[in-house]
């Protein structure tokens, strides 16, 4: 069997008096399209700002494409693309000068830049706006040249932070498609974090439910779906999967759960201030 | 992976000009304050004069506030780091494949580009409300005007990799601009004052003599007096030595820290 495309091993993050990430252990094949599923401030984000070595873990260890993320971290960075949360973009630049600088950056020769920055365009339909400030962009229109960004270079691994957040149904449906194609015609592994049940339905091989940082469950949509299967419920959604390990929780622990959620996004908050 | 990486040096070069070239009020911001400093300063102390040299206010003064210019605009640089993370793009910076030293490097190679450019720019604005540019030997001719702009260019350079390289270490040690102003009225200020680009540091108390001599913009504007108008305290040499082990020290702590940060 092939070595994995990325292992954790008792992955814990702690942000001074929260714990982000709570002993995660998982492990993804190659060309798996895996889902990370939870609720805002579940945890989803923080994992993949360790993976893909921008924050280090407080204790445990993790390779992605066989790289250690604390020794070998250049090595990782090579084999990645990430689509983050946050915008993540130069406003004084432009969409083309935004896209040409990661090019660049990857050490892509010019051919093969101006070459993938006009493909990258065009499947996010923004071929007639790459003149313009990214200042100027709408939400919709940065997020989809974010995505187009994360794909340029070919990474071997896909990082995909909530990539549908904010966009529109047809959009969404657009990015789905790709999302699904570059991993299936070019074998790129994607981690994808969504709370969007639908998304991760349609698009994942495997889905980690991951709540207050620990996963709850991880296996195929079909196998969770099975799982809570009963009487009352013949034909369960991913949905009802979700809120089966989650939702009484949510419930019963509002005040919890709430402050939880609330701790993450002060914290983020007063981070960006 | 290389840890030199000349291509994406030169990619953040070229996104620092395209920056500087669409914000130009930053540009015309920056050039006010040392710019009136120069202008007021000038006219205000004209009559000035020291025990230790003979030369006259404005000509003291100018490589002074050329080294001004310097050392805020490269620290503001260096410290604009906080900007790209609060806007996030320091995030796709950190996550491609380049080292930590070659981003620090194309952010000097950026940063020095402009604040250079801004000295330039005051000392053509000295020229004109009547600086005497003596050159390197102090005596206006064309083989000291020629060698003495050369090597301030150099200094220009030495100067701007130390204060990039001090602004880049201060942001990697904060959170957020909120330390910006105490940065800026306790370090900066300070090694402005100490720097002998105002007054002889000969006038200072012995005291804190010994700080101006730790300060690497003390052997900057003694360097750019010698190259602009041929009249030095120590050695142009000696100041060139200094600032080039001031600029290594720096360099290395500054990669160090970057190398260290945390990008959330």
């Amino acid at each position: 069997m092939e070595a994995p495309a990325i292992v954790t091993h008792d992955l814990v993050r702690r942000f001074d008096d929260l714990t982000a990430v709570d002993h995660v252990s998982l492990k993804i094949q190659k060309g798996e399209l895996f889902g990370l599923l939870g609720p805002n401030g579940a945890g989803k984000t923080t994992i993949v700002k360790i993976l893909t070595t921008l924050i280090k873990p407080t204790a445990g260890s993790a390779t992605v494409w066989g790289y250690d993320i604390l020794k070998d971290q250049d090595m990782i960075r090579a084999h990645i693309g990430v689509v983050f949360q946050d915008p993540s973009v130069d406003n004084k630049l432009t969409g083309r000068e935004n896209l040409d600088f990661h090019a660049r950056m990857y050490g892509l020769d010019r051919a093969t830049r101006e070459r993938r920055v006009e493909e990258v365009l065009k499947l996010v339909e923004l071929s007639d706006k790459a003149d313009i400030l990214l200042g100027k962009y709408s939400g919709g229109m940065q997020r989809r040249l974010e995505i187009a960004r994360g794909l340029m270079h070919h990474p071997n691994v896909l990082f995909l932070d909530e990539p549908t957040l904010g966009l529109d149904a047809q959009t969404r449906r657009h990015i789905w498609s790709y999302i699904k194609e570059m991993n299936e015609s070019e074998h790129v592994t994607i981690i994808l974090t969504t709370h969007y049940m639908e998304e991760a339905d349609f698009l994942c091989d495997r889905v980690a439910i991951i709540d207050h940082g620990r996963i709850i469950v991880c296996d195929h949509p079909g196998v969770l779906k099975s799982m809570v299967r009963s009487e009352e419920l013949p034909d369960p959604s991913l949905e009802d999967v979700f809120l089966h390990f989650t939702g009484r929780e949510i419930r019963d622990e509002e005040g919890n759960e709430g402050q939880h959620a609330r701790k993450i996004m002060r914290h983020w908050r007063m981070k960006r201030r | 992976m290389n840890l030199i990486n000349p291509q994406a040096i030169y990619t953040l070069w070229l996104r620092e000009m395209l920056r500087f070239l669409r914000m130009k009020s930053r540009v015309i911001g920056a050039l006010g304050m040392p710019f009136f400093f120069l202008a007021f300063l000038s006219v205000g102390f004209r009559n000035t004069s020291f025990s230790t040299t003979s030369i006259d206010y404005t000509s003291f003064l100018t490589p002074g506030i050329i080294g001004m210019t310097l050392l805020f605009s490269s620290t503001f640089t260096g410290i604009s780091v906080l900007w790209d993370k609060e806007f996030g793009f320091l995030k796709e910076i950190m996550v491609t494949p380049v080292s930590r030293i070659s981003i620090l490097l194309g952010r000097i190679a950026g940063g020095a580009t402009t604040a250079i450019m801004e000295a330039l720019i005051i000392l053509f604005a000295a020229v004109v409300i009547g600086f005497n540019l003596r050159g390197i030997y102090g005596d206006s001719s064309v083989k000291g005007m020629v060698s003495g702009v050369i090597l301030a260019f150099i200094l220009m350079v030495l100067i701007a990799t130390t204060f990039i390289s001090l602004g880049v270490s201060f942001a990697s040690l904060m959170e957020d601009m909120e330390g910006y102003s105490l940065v800026m009225n306790f370090v900066i200020f300070p090694l402005f004052f100490l720097s002998g680009a105002l007054f002889p540091i000969d006038n200072l108390p012995s005291s804190v003599r010994f700080l101006a001599f730790l300060d690497p913009l003390t052997y900057g504007v003694d360097g750019l007096r010698g190259c602009l108008i041929g009249e030095s305290e120590l050695s142009i040499f000696i100041d060139l030595l200094a600032l080039i082990v001031s600029s290594l020290i720096m360099l290395a702590f500054g990669s160090y820290l970057f190398k260290h940060t945390e990008v959330d």
